[in-house]
Order: structure tokens, then sequence, then C-alpha cells
């Protein structure tokens, strides 16, 4: 029957999707934002891979000696690599460097004296041969020829190459490869730690019925509002050797591990919580009735329902903690001590040594754990989504006294905590010389006397906080939306996806440095950018953009499918629907995302610490300087600046919030 | 945008150049100068010249230097003004430094002249290790104040030393460059596994350990004169200790960056650094300076603080610098405390 209705019906033309004007404008604007991700990301982060292939070592056959008796006869020219075979006077090993590595030429004559009569002559054999006279480089191939006193001044310098050396040498320094294990190790403990209180805070929260809640909430988050270097300079003043409360610490030292851990539970906890928190909310009413009717101990159905109902979100919690902490710069800059971590690995080479290769070394590595984490945490979010079903029940706790209580003692621990920090921080910024003139005052805030940009820079934050709070809300809301609503074009959208996905893998140090190679070079167009504050807002749109995405996504999910093709049918531009329709009905989301961004713009440091510029100083960073001079009391002082302004911002857009969602969210009520 | 319309402005100005003989020309200049004293500097420089703006991109040395290198191929400054003569001699052995003898740098002292003719850099002004020692803390733990460097050694210090991590700090560098040369390459490196034995903490910057010193977070801070005897006036608790074996130092120095289009100003501003009234203007925070008789004592600090100045080789600290760091790393950076 089929066959002859196959045969009956001519082969008809191939279906082609035919773009109009409306999807022509929708792929290209995808495409215009598409790019700017590869510029602000892909591009940099390659380069930056690149730079860690690049190495230095000294090729002996580069570089060729004469020298001559007593009376100035020259003998034959040998070059360098023909004497070190004869004299072994330079192990190959040591022949690695990096690019300021300097080899004395000297090495090569062992009955060298810079008192004798006898000369030298130094020329390069090919002609990018580098060696410097007294400090002065020299290339070239012409002989130069130097009395024995200034032949002792002679350095060969290295040559570039591409090659594995950078890694080899990373992974036989103990002290660089030691940092791995420390940084895992921090990040394994505070994961565990945080997502524990975090998961008793949320069920608290979700399966009680105690006082506070509210308060409760708002508390815990607290600490996504300062920068992380707050907790490590309370916990200075808390239980440093001239700590409030050393005496708890029964002698052991909050600079290292546990000062970090402790930090590091502070500003991760909100993000664990609000991640548990959600995956306790969904779960279903009606489980816990058949647990019931079952006759199971309370214990028993905390295991076999609330655990697995709550599983993902545990695990994601984990990833996302492990992920903040492996890559946070700031704490461990702060209170680490002597203990080395990764973050700071990168901020040592560069800026201490110079050692941009290492640097970028530093960096792949650190890339590997972060990058790993987020894979299993987005599939492990992909699955969460599966569990929610449309006949499922909300929760409704009971009251039970004894429950209650205990759950209002462990919410009240946690926040006494996290108020403990932030009021430790507030004091250390008012007293005047801790501890030893206890009197009050504001002679901290006076930043213009420090180092760190002074007032500027807090000005620079709130306009770097708010330029990418509004231009990355429309970037990345437009962004979601042609991904979203765009018909066909898979390819492309599925790379808009990894590209939009890819920032959240990605450490602030890391993308920093990347940038800092991508921009700074001459050769790049885009140079002029560089040491301005568009670099500041493009780095930080980029840095937060994978969270702005999501929600954004979430929210136009919720819209049906069906406006865009009733929309076409009644000859509507996709504008106008965007405006009229998408935009009013996102409008929750999309002041999350702007408040999101903003207040992250104004915590960060991690990326943007390599690339402000002295126009462009930031309050945050002046945080990290001015605790790295020494003057901690007015980084105490600024970092309380930076929560005093996340704090109104976050009570305007609280405000803001109440009024749109009044106006256009009527709709949702019924 | 700035940067289009500073380039606009600079194509003008030279355009200007060209035919007026005065015009305003805007340098460029690259600085790690205390962030309190650059407003002084430049005004005092306008004095004398105001036709020529100073734009500063003020750093730290370690970042101004980072700076300069990552932009060694295609430079942002016309001048370095105040960076440390460790870090002029990095640029200088990448071939980043134009040399120039500015008018008068012959009336310097010859160990602040490059020793190249003509000089690649010139220098303002030196600080020097120091010592910061808090009495109050020290009378608490029984602690007698240190005379020497070997006095650090001691046993009785264990734990109340902090000192700046050379890798990552200029001042750091400075102290153990300079027990290399005080004590030899052996006995050098002796010392320090002697002193490793007694250090809390090796900071980032220079002017911490003095600072912890000042707030008592620890009792022996190794920095440099210059910030002790800042805190030492800013009411904390500490003598300013000079060690009698002799102190390194460091110079803060000036050069013009090879390449500069702006070459006249460029030499107008060196010249004028090193001016007798450039040197009293430095004077104001470091006891010593480059022109010699100027220099007035600074309160806090001894007058014979530059007698005590160990010679310095600058050429070996930049020639070795790699191999030191690296043998320095390998020795006390690893040192992690026990896992908690």
């Amino acid at each position: 029957m089929a066959m002859a209705l196959d045969s009956a019906l001519p082969v008809g033309r191939s279906l082609r999707l035919r773009l109009d004007r409306d999807e022509l404008i929708k792929r290209g604007l995808m495409v215009v934002i598409a790019l700017y991700l590869v510029v602000g990301l892909a591009a940099p982060l390659a380069i930056m891979l690149s730079k860690s292939f690049s190495t230095y070592s000294f090729n002996l056959a580069n570089f060729e000696f004469q020298v001559s008796d007593k009376d100035g006869n020259w003998g034959q020219p040998v070059t360098a690599a023909a004497l070190n075979e004869k004299l072994d006077a330079v192990p190959p090993a040591k022949l690695a460097t990096n690019s300021d590595g300097r080899l004395q030429a000297t090495s090569f004559f062992p009955d060298f004296s810079f008192r004798s009569p006898v000369k030298y002559k130094i020329r390069g054999t090919t002609s990018d041969a580098t060696y410097l006279v007294g400090l002065k480089p020299q290339t070239g191939t012409e002989w130069q020829e130097l009395t024995s006193n200034d032949f002792r001044r002679v350095m060969l310098r290295p040559s570039r190459a591409l090659g594995l050396e950078n890694y080899a040498a990373y992974f036989s320094t103990p002290t660089l490869f030691r940092s791995i294990e420390n940084s895992v190790f921090i990040a394994l403990v505070s994961t565990i730690i945080t997502v524990g209180l975090a998961f008793g805070f949320a069920y608290a929260l979700n399966r009680s019925c105690m006082r506070f809640k509210g308060v409760f909430k708002l508390v815990a988050m607290v600490p996504i509002l300062v920068p992380s270097l707050l907790p490590g300079i309370a916990l200075i003043y808390l239980f440093g050797n001239q700590g409030m409360l050393k005496d708890l610490l029964m002698g052991a030292s909050i600079y290292g591990p546990l000062g970090i851990v402790v930090g590091s539970i502070f500003f991760a906890f909100p993000h664990a919580m609000i991640i548990i928190s959600t995956a306790l909310a969904i779960s279903d009413q009606r489980h816990y009735e058949a647990a019931a009717s079952l006759r199971a101990s309370r214990w028993r159905t905390f295991w076999t329902v609330t655990i697995p109902g709550a599983r993902y979100g545990l695990i994601s919690a984990a990833f996302v903690v492990f992920t903040l902490v492996i890559t946070d710069f700031g704490l461990p800059k702060v209170i680490g001590g002597q203990y080395n971590v990764l973050a700071v690995d990168i901020y040592k080479q560069v800026i201490g040594q110079q050692n941009f290769e290492m640097g970028a070394v530093v960096s792949v590595i650190l890339l590997v754990p972060a990058i790993a984490a987020f894979i299993v945490d987005r599939m492990v979010t992909k699955k969460q989504v599966a569990l929610l079903s449309a006949r499922s029940v909300p929760y409704q706790p009971k009251p039970n006294r004894g429950f209650d209580t205990l759950c209002l003692a462990w919410c009240s621990l946690i926040a006494v905590f996290i108020l403990g920090i932030m009021a430790t921080s507030q004091f250390a910024a008012l007293v005047k010389l801790w501890p030893y003139d206890l009197s009050l005052g504001l002679k901290h805030f006076a930043f213009d006397r420090m180092d760190g940009g002074g007032w500027g820079s807090y000005y620079n934050s709130i306009r770097l906080a708010a330029l990418t709070a509004v231009i990355g809300t429309v970037i990345i809301f437009v962004g979601a939306y042609m991904v979203e609503k765009t018909d066909g074009f898979r390819a492309g959208r599925t790379a808009f996806q990894f590209l939009a996905m890819l920032p959240m893998a990605v450490p602030g140090m890391v993308l920093g440095l990347a940038y800092i190679f991508f921009f700074n070079d001459p050769a790049n167009p885009l140079h002029a950018i560089y040491g301005t504050m568009t670099i500041l807002v493009v780095c930080t749109i980029t840095h937060f953009y994978t969270v702005g995405h999501l929600t954004a996504l979430t929210a136009l999910k919720q819209i049906d499918q069906e406006f865009e093709p009733v929309a076409a049918s009644l000859k509507q531009p996709f504008y106008k629907l965007f405006a009229r329709v998408t935009v009013p009905v996102c409008l929750p989301a999309i002041l999350d995302i702007s408040i999101y961004i903003f207040v992250n713009a104004m915590t960060t440091v991690s990326a943007v610490v390599f690339l402000y510029s002295k126009d462009t100083t930031l309050a945050s960073v002046a945080v990290l300087n001015m605790d790295d001079a020494g003057d901690v009391a007015p980084a105490a002082a600024m970092a309380m600046m930076i929560f005093y302004t996340n704090a109104a911002a976050r009570l305007i857009h609280l405000f803001l919030s109440r009024v749109l969602i009044k106006r256009t969210q009527a709709w949702r009520m019924r | 945008m700035n940067q289009k319309k500073t380039c606009a402005l600079a194509a003008f100005a030279t355009m200007l150049m060209s035919s007026a003989a005065w015009a305003e020309t805007e340098l460029t200049v690259y600085t790690a100068i205390e962030a309190e004293d650059l407003k002084r500097y430049a005004e005092t420089f306008n004095q004398d010249h105001p036709d020529i703006k100073l734009n500063f991109i003020r750093d730290s040395t370690g970042v101004i230097t980072a700076k300069l290198l990552a932009e060694k191929d295609n430079p942002q400054a016309d001048v370095v003004w105040g960076l440390a003569a460790t870090s002029l001699l990095v640029l200088k052995s990448e071939g980043m430094l134009e040399a120039y003898a500015p008018k008068g740098a012959d009336q310097l002292k010859p160990n602040f002249v490059d020793s190249d003719n003509p000089p690649s850099w010139v220098g303002m002004d030196a600080w020097a290790a120091s010592i910061c020692f808090n009495t109050i803390e020290g009378q608490k733990l029984g602690l007698t104040a240190p005379k020497s460097w070997k006095d650090l050694t001691k046993p009785e210090y264990k734990g109340h030393v902090v000192m700046p991590n050379p890798a990552s700090s200029g001042t750091g560098y400075l102290d153990v460059s300079s027990w290399l040369q005080l004590f030899g390459d052996k006995d050098g490196w002796t010392y320090m596994d002697g002193l490793h034995q007694n250090v809390a903490a090796y900071t980032h910057s220079g002017s911490k350990p003095c600072k912890m010193a000042a707030a008592g977070e620890t009792v022996i801070g190794i920095s440099f004169e210059f910030r002790a005897a800042k805190s030492k006036a800013e009411g904390a608790p500490i003598d300013i200790i000079i060690p009698e074996e002799g102190i390194g130092w460091d110079m803060e120095a000036s050069a013009i960056v090879a390449g500069t289009s702006k070459e006249e100003a460029a030499k107008t501003l060196l010249d004028w650094s090193v001016s007798k009234k450039a040197n009293e203007m430095y004077n104001v925070g470091y006891a010593v300076v480059a022109m010699p008789g100027v220099a007035k004592p600074v309160e806090h600090l001894p007058a014979d603080i530059e007698a005590r100045m160990i010679k310095n080789d600058f050429e070996w600290a930049a020639n070795n610098r790699n191999a030191i760091l690296e043998e320095w790393t390998k020795r006390y950076d690893s040192k992690s405390e026990p896992k908690s």
C-alpha cells in the first residue's frame, strides 16, 4: 500500500525553511553576541593557552667565542655548545629557564680571571641571539671584542621556543606542585562543612515552623554583598596574634588553612544555601504521606525520602562551593600565610616575578578542577529539572516544638557567625590603632591618604557596577532571547550555549591574565581599550555571564512558544513582541540579573586585579592593596563601604521589583 | 575612547610644536612613588615647567615592572620616574631604556648614576632595610631588641619575625641579596636557613612587616626605614633598628623609555629630576638623596643612615635575581603550616 502511494505521488521539492527578515535579524543579533563572547572569552583563553607553551632556554649553539693568548693572538672560534660538551659546565636541566634567564659566559671558561690580559670575542651565530654586556642587550653576528674585565659582565640570554618545558618545570618544582594539593584540600574541607551547614539551614527554613525565617533568609544573604577579603580581615581581628578571641584557638594559627576554610565557609555559604533550599522546596508532599502510611520513622524518612529528593541540589551545591573556593584569590591572599594555593600562585608569578609564562601554566592547571566541577554540575542540574512533575504537591511543614527549637538554634548559630564577622569588620574600620588605641573614629575612611586610589576607586567601582549591570543585562537577556526563540540554526545555537556556559568554569584570575595577553598585544586592533573602563566592563560582564544567562533562559522558558507564531501571523515584527510582551513578562528575572551583576561587580577582585589602571582603580582592589600594604583598618573600612553600597542597591532593587511586579505581573495573580 | 583622545591631542600638540616654539606637552609617566607624595612632586615640577603635563600611572613596584615588561613591544610610557633601580636594570637588559645623561647628573653621588656612559638611569633617593621592633609586645614576651641581622636567628625570636617574600617584594629581594653580599654565598644561605626557623610569615609587600609590628601582630618586622619612620610618627610603639652589619638598600630612579615620541619633554623632566630643588623635594620623606649635601635628617631616623648602607652591587643583584629567587623558593617557600 505504502509502496503504491509512493509511486503514485510525484517527488516533491525538498523543503527548506525560508528565512524571513525577523529570523535574519535574530540570527544576526545572536551572531553579534556570540562574537562578543568569542572576543571577550574564547580568544583570550586561547592566547593564554598558547602562552603557557612558550618556553625559554639557553641555546648554546647560538653563541660563539674566541679567546686570545696573553700576546693578543686569537685562537679558533668555538661555540658555547662545543665548550659545554667538553666541560659539562652547565647540565642540560639548567639550560631551561624563564624569560628573565641569564647565564654567565665565564661559566664556559674554568680558568677565567678578570685580571688576566687575555681577551675575548663573542658573537651570535644567528641574528636574534641576545647577550648582555654590563646589562646592555646586544644582538647580531658581528664579533665583539672584550677585555677579560668586561667579559665577566657578559650574560647569555635565552631564546624562545614552543614546548611543554613550562609544565615539566611546574611539576618538578615541589613548591608550585604542592599548591595543587593545598588548593584541593582546602576546597574539599570547605565544601563538606559549608554544604553540611547550609543543608541544615535550608532544611530549617523549608521543613520547620520555626520563627524569624525572614530574618534568617536575610542574614544568610549578607556574605554575597561583601568581597571575599572581608572575612579574612575580620578573622585576623578575631583570631590573629592580637585577636579578641585568640585564646579560643588554643595556640593554633589563623594564618593558613584554618583561616582560609573558615573564611570560605562564610562567603560560600549563601550560594550553597540558595541551591539546597531550592532543591528542598520542590520536594513532593505525597512521598512523605506515603512514608507516614508505611510507618517509617522520621529518621528513615529523612534518609529515604528527603536526602534522595535533594541529592541533586546537594551535589550541585557541593560543586559550586568547590569551584568558588578553589578559584578564590582574595581570601587566601589576606589570611593564607605561608599556605600556597593555586589562585595566589598566579598572582605571585605574574606580579611578583613577572613570569607570565608560568602564570599561564598555573592558570591552565587551575582551569582543570574548575571545568571538571562545572561539567559534573551541569549534568546534575539537568536531571534536577526532571524531578518536578505536574502532579507534585508542595510539602507543608507541621509544627513540632522540639524540632523547631533545634532548627532555631542551628540557624541562630550560623547567623551569629555571619553577623559576628560583619560586626568585627565594622569595628575594625572604626578603631583608631588596634590594639593600642581603642577609641573610635572615622580616620580610616580617609582613603585618599592610602594606596589603592582613595575615594576615586570607590566611585569607579560604582560606575563599573552600574555600567556592567545595565549593559550586561541587555547583552545577556537579548542573547538568551535569541537562543531560546530562534527556530532552526541548531549548530549556531549549540555553539552559543557552549560559549554562554563557559564563563562559569573560568576562574577570575585566569580570565584577567588571559585579557592581559590578548588585549595588551599591540597587534590587536582592540588594544586601545586596554587600561580603560571599557575593558573592565567587558571583563566583568563576561565573568558573570553564565548565571545571568541561565536566569534569563529559565524566565523565557516560562513564556509559551505560541507567542511568536501568533505575532508572526498578525504580521507583527518580533521586536514589537519582545518589547511589549517578553520584556514585561520577564521583568522580575531581568531585575534579578542586573542586581546579581551589580553586586558581583562591586565585590570582584580576581579578574580585575590585572586590568585596572590609574584612572580605573576599584574599591575591591583597593581593599586588597591596602591590606597588602599593611593598612588593614582602611581595608576593612573600604570593604564595609562596598557592603553598604550593595545593601542599598539590594533595597532599591527590592522596592523596584515590588512596584514593577505590581504593574507588570498582575496576570500571574488569579 | 580616552586613549584616542590623548592620541589626537598628542598629534595636535606635535603639529603645533613644529610651527610654534612653545606648546603644552603631555608625558605619560610610570611611577611607584607613594600616592601621597605624587601630587606634591607633580606640583613642584610644574612650578618650573608649566608647559609639560605629567600623566601618572602609579602602582606598586611589582605591578609597574610587570606592566612595563608586558608592554615591551609597544611601550605606553614616555618616562619612568621613581621606580626601584633593580627594576630599571631589568628594563635595561631588555633594551627598553634610552640612554641619556641629564644636565647636572655629574653632580650626583657616583653610585646613584648608572655606570655606563651615557647612563641609562639616574637615581633620586634611597631606601634601606631596617627592623621594626614592637617594644610593648617585646616586653610582654620578655624579648630583648635585636642589634644585628645575626641576632634574628636567636631561638628566643622563634615565630616572632615577619619579613617580605623576595619573590614578590622588591624590599624582600633587597634583604636577601644584601645578606648574600654581606655574608658571602655559603654563609648567606646558612644565615637564611637559621632565620627561616624564626620567621612566622613572609608577606607579599615590603611595608607590611613593619605595619604588622606597629599593630603588634608580630614583634619584629623586617622592612625599610622610610616606612618605619612613618609608622613611628603615627604613634606606633616601635623602635627602628639599623642592624650593625650594614643594611641593604635600593634607590628610586628615573629613565627615559626607548622609543618615546616626546624626547624633548622627557629630557626636560629627567634634567629637572636631578636638580637641587628636586632632591630637596625627595628629602621630605627620604633620608638619603642622590645629591650630596642636600639631605637633612628625617625624624625618627639616625643621621648616619647613609654610612650604614652596604656597597650594593646592583648589576650582580639583577643578573643573579632569577637564580637566587629559584633557590630561595626551593628552600623556604614550600614551608607550609600543618594542616588543621
